[in-house]
């Protein structure tokens, strides 16, 4: 998922963390990982497999939407 | 016995020709917590970073170097930040092979030229951001 690092050079704001799944058993638990890739951003928006770009900033600007 | 082989190495040399500056990758490591993906992610590293000399490399310990770690949000071991002339703030939690590897060396290409390749309207977007946005993905090698 190359645009999650694309995006953290974007701006400063975003930080992107590629897990391990496998090898990080707990992590991929506590965040229900039953496929891959699978993003989750600020713990509050989550998506399985590739999508477009758009769709991804898609779900970025939902996760940083106020509730 | 290296991890890359030479036909690895030529396309990571080949593809390294697109690296516009300098690049460190700080590795986290903590041989009690997981010695053995400690070890393979270190030679793994190295290995990268011999194929292009554009690339540096530092090895820190999540247990000792810790004010090192809270900096840069790292709470895991094997971890690698991506850094370019300054912190992007990329990470990579465990080996990075096969899948992962190629994003690995896709980021430290756009590191190294601080040139996202993502559309107009989406790089409006993010410059506009008002607050953090952590992003986790969860990969596997294959």
């Amino acid at each position: 998922m190359r645009l999650a690092q694309h995006m953290s050079v974007a701006s400063e704001r975003v930080r992107s963390t590629v897990i391990e799944a496998n090898e990080f058993p707990e992590l991929s638990r506590a965040y229900q990982v039953m496929g891959v890739p699978k993003v989750v951003i600020n713990d509050r928006v989550q998506f399985e497999g590739a999508v477009p770009e758009p769709d991804f900033l898609g779900a970025v600007l939902q996760a940083v939407e106020t509730p | 016995m290296p991890i890359l082989n030479p036909r690895d190495q030529a396309a990571v040399r080949k593809e390294f020709e697109r690296i516009a500056g300098p690049v460190k990758l700080v590795v986290f490591s903590q041989s009690l917590a997981a010695p053995e993906l400690c070890q393979q992610n270190e030679q793994l590293v190295r290995e990268v970073a011999e194929l292009s000399d554009q690339i540096t490399v530092e090895i820190l310990n999540l247990a000792i170097d810790r004010e090192r770690a809270e900096a840069y949000g790292i709470d895991q071991v094997p971890a690698i930040v991506v850094e370019g002339n300054r912190d992007w703030g990329i990470r990579f939690y465990g080996v990075p092979l096969g899948y992962e590897f190629s994003n690995l060396i896709d980021s430290i290409i756009v590191a190294s030229t601080g040139e996202p390749v993502l559309s107009e309207e989406t790089l409006a977007s993010l410059r506009a951001l008002a607050s953090d946005v952590d992003i986790k993905v969860f990969s596997t090698p294959t």
